[in-house]
């Protein structure tokens, strides 16, 4: 901490926040607001005179509420920067008349209640979002008594306890009497590994078998008397060291009970409390009184990151967390260039897992900083600005904001934030977007060429590069036969496939058409997948109007390592093309050539979340559900991603 | 619109028996050299290994090809390679198409060689006609500012911000709180040598 504060290449803003990220890879531009701290920074000597004379005492933070600091503060002995700060909020009055008396002890005169806000603006060119974790709030899990009884404790409040610079300077205290703790349970997974929303996160929070395990064996160091027991669901000790360590610990005598306690009881008379668990190992009833229980608290995403989020176009986790660009090839990138995750912003993780997470994040940063200038691959959108009307629906779908658009302006790419994943061009309907490399010249020549000579044996396939072009690579190594009609035209997203790609293939003869894609939460493109799926029901409904069978149109979404997945969507396609009639190809064909295709672009209910009617175009099953525009449809019956939204009525 | 001087050259791949065991490897070259376009056809045994490589550059050479289809295995592991080959030729990287009849075919459709060469022909047929609407591309270059911002001040922020101020880059480094260590400083010992946090 101390390096930080003293180095030449590191400018520090304590104090202060992020109000604004713009810009694009190479070239971000950033406004802080560092917050008036009231205390010249590098004028105070941390001497303390000022603490001594305020008169506002108020739960001190840093421990967690166990104890208390002034108005004026330190957040902790070793703070850097080591300066004071007011808090204007709970300062009795900035007006000298109202109190003032810590501007009289400061003898160096760093007291300064005329100090503003300082907006600051500076341009990098890499960001590294390390926002951190929260700790799961036990409040709802009224059974283990947390806000009734004082003796039950988080752990980051029992860490404070036990330490040496905390409320009791070390000697360890139940906080209702301060009397010795001998009997000390722990409670595991408290906010962890549920599926019930009410009591906590489905996920695992990574550190708490750890910390817990950590905590009794330095009991046992310091206080050979105390006798602790651990109740877990699982004990997760997976890392370098984490076995040995628990091994030592259950030499030392701690006791570790599989099961979780129903509910806590305090015995009013001595505060000690009383707790019935079901041994799962013994299947028997255990009572158990403890002077002090500790509940191993998880960790949830913080409202911080959300912020920072939302200024850099990130997606999220189903838990809330930041989502990274791959889980395993580039788990501190995201997919917007030039923006890495590090630390528990990402995942919970312990210190370890934190200072692994930033090196790699500095390392990947460090490979665009040490270049005066990157190249972009040449797959970049590109606006043809005679074709633009305006109208900034490019700008809309981009999941990177990388189209700026203003009214009655052309849209234009910012080359370097483009990713290529070309939802744009497939959103426009003047054609003003071209695709640099995946031009719908090409496209349309390669539909061309595959419907040419017997148009009834292909069924013309698009797949995004990184999902379901590599999961039919999958499938391939997989050596996992598989009917030969099928022929891919591969796209860096299905959200590149506009719905003209479709109907010519139709209007060419294509007895099936099949659009393939990531899963949602494997989308290399944020979001541009959702936008596939809304084009598919406006195709459908297309379809529907003009009296063709909507199931001709399939969606699947695979992964790159779904190779059968792949082989069962081939066959499925196979199966509906060997239904689809020669009469039926051939009025379709006709049909499109002299009508005009109605395509509405934007089906979907002004209200998400609304009860709508769905059904599956591959097996005919029909279900009620919640509209959701970022929740992947899959049929209950046969698991196809060919459902159709309808309309309610 | 389409280069009026198409002269595609397109390169079957054997890939030892992993295509040609199932694919008849010459029918397709045969197809391909009367596409529209094709100027030169050339099968091969393995087209990635040096001799190919050196087959497809000299090809480029002989009948000044300017867009190339190399008829073997997936983008997602040989494009690269295929690209710097072609740009070794003084050709433009994205001239390049690969048409997958291995992965896509030779290797999902066993004991079915008519059918398998029926699909390859179909699949070099699509790359070429995808060929034909090549054309050269430049990377655009970004320049980049030497500096990076980190957000949040907790034991990954410190640590990612001394990291890239070693390696000689400017940092700002912003917290919210009035002193960084976040969580980190909270706590008083560490697994797994239980030892100091801070």
């Amino acid at each position: 901490m101390m390096d930080v504060g003293r180095h030449p290449n590191i400018k520090l803003l304590t104090y202060a926040e992020v109000e604004d990220i713009s810009g694009y890879v190479g070239n971000f531009k950033i406004r802080i607001r560092k917050k008036a701290r009231y205390v010249e920074e590098t004028q105070c000597t941390s001497c303390g005179d000022c603490v001594d004379v305020c008169p506002v005492v108020i739960p001190d933070e840093y421990q967690v509420g166990l104890g208390s600091r002034k108005a004026i503060f330190l957040s902790f002995p070793q703070a850097v920067p080591s300066a004071y700060i007011v808090n204007a909020d709970e300062c009795l009055g900035q007006n000298p008349i109202a109190c003032g008396k810590c501007i009289e002890a400061c003898e160096k005169e760093c007291i300064d209640f005329t100090m503003k806000d300082e907006i600051i603006e500076v341009e990098v060119g890499v960001v590294i979002i390390a926002t951190g974790m929260d700790i799961y709030d036990p409040t709802p899990l009224d059974e283990y008594g947390y806000s009734s009884y004082p003796n039950v404790l988080t752990s980051l409040e029992f860490e404070r306890l036990i330490c040496s610079s905390g409320p009791l300077e070390g000697h360890l205290g139940r906080p209702g009497d301060l009397a010795f703790p001998k009997r000390i349970g722990f409670i595991q997974c408290v906010g962890s590994r549920t599926q019930d929303p009410e009591r906590g996160n489905p996920y695992c929070s990574n550190f708490c078998c750890m910390n817990t395990i950590k905590t009794t064996q330095y009991l046992h160091d310091a206080y050979p008397d105390v006798e602790s027991t651990v109740f877990y669901t699982d004990l997760r000790a997976f890392g370098k060291g984490f076995e040995e360590l628990l091994m030592r610990s259950r030499a030392s005598g701690v006791k570790y009970i599989r099961g979780l306690p129903g509910e806590v009881y305090e015995d009013p008379e001595t505060g000690d409390l009383h707790l019935m668990v079901e041994n799962t190992t013994s299947n028997r009833l255990e009572s158990h009184i403890f002077d002090m229980l500790v509940l191993a608290v998880g960790a949830v995403p913080r409202k911080e990151t959300e912020t920072v989020r939302q200024m850099v176009s990130l997606s999220k986790s189903p838990s809330g967390f930041l989502r990274e660009a791959h889980p395993k090839l580039r788990p501190v990138d995201t997919p917007t260039k030039g923006v890495f995750i590090a630390g528990s912003a990402e995942s919970p993780k312990d210190v370890r897992g934190c200072v692994t997470q930033a090196s790699a994040a500095a390392s990947r940063a460090s490979i665009l900083l040490s270049k005066d200038k990157f190249s972009v691959d040449a797959i970049t959108a590109v606006v043809e600005e005679d074709l633009c009307t305006n109208c900034g629906v490019c700008a809309n779908v981009c999941p990177f904001s990388a189209i700026t658009w203003s009214k009655g302006q052309p849209a234009e790419v910012i080359t370097a934030a483009c990713t290529g994943c070309g939802t744009c061009a497939a959103e426009c309907k003047f054609n003003a977007i071209k695709m640099r490399h995946f031009s719908d010249q090409a496209i349309f020549a390669q539909i061309d060429a595959m419907l040419e000579d017997n148009p009834s044996e292909t069924i013309p396939t698009f797949a995004c590069n990184w999902c379901s072009y590599a999961g039919a690579d999958t499938a391939g190594v997989g050596r996992m036969a598989y009917p030969p009609h099928a022929n891919i035209i591969r796209t860096m997203c299905s959200g590149r496939v506009s719905p003209d790609f479709v109907w010519y293939a139709f209007r060419k003869g294509a007895p099936v058409v099949l659009v393939s894609g990531c899963h949602y939460v494997d989308c290399h493109y944020i979001d541009a997948n959702r936008s596939t799926t809304r084009r598919l029901d406006g195709l459908w409904d297309g379809m529907d109007k003009l009296g063709l069978d909507p199931g001709r149109l399939q969606l699947e979404w695979c992964s790159a390592a779904e190779g059968p997945r792949w082989q069962h969507i081939m066959e499925q396609a196979e199966e509906k093309r060997l239904k689809v009639t020669a009469g039926e190809i051939s009025e379709t064909s006709q049909l499109l050539k002299e009508k005009k295709v109605p395509s509405p672009r934007n089906p979907r209910p002004k209200d998400e979340n609304q009860l709508s009617d769905f059904e599956c175009l591959v097996c005919g099953e029909k279900w009620e559900g919640n509209y959701s525009s970022n929740q992947e449809r899959s049929c209950p019956a046969c698991r196809s991603n060919s459902v159709r939204w309808i309309r309610k009525r | 619109m389409t280069d009026k001087n198409l002269r595609i050259g397109v390169f079957v791949c054997d890939c030892g028996s992993n295509i040609a065991g199932t694919v008849d490897t010459e029918a397709v070259r045969e197809y391909a050299a009367g596409l529209p376009g094709v100027v030169a056809a050339v099968r091969n045994k393995y087209t990635c290994a040096d001799p190919g490589q050196v087959q497809i550059q000299l090809s480029i050479r002989e009948h000044n090809l300017n867009r190339i289809v190399v008829a073997s295995c997936s983008p997602a592991t040989y494009e690269v390679i295929f690209r710097n080959c072609i740009a070794g030729a003084g050709l433009n990287p994205y001239l390049l198409e690969m048409a997958n009849i291995r992965e896509h075919c030779s290797w999902v459709t066993p004991g079915n060689g008519q059918a398998a060469t029926e699909k390859a022909k179909r699949i070099v047929k699509v790359a070429v006609a995808r060929a034909q609407w090549l054309i050269p591309q430049e990377e655009e270059q970004i320049s980049v500012t030497d500096a990076a911002l980190v957000v949040g001040g907790g034991v990954a922020g410190i640590q990612s911000a001394l990291d890239l101020a070693d390696s000689g880059h400017q940092v700002y480094l912003v917290e919210k709180e009035p002193s960084i260590g976040g969580i980190m400083a909270q706590l008083d010992k560490v697994y797994p040598d239980i030892e100091c946090s801070i």
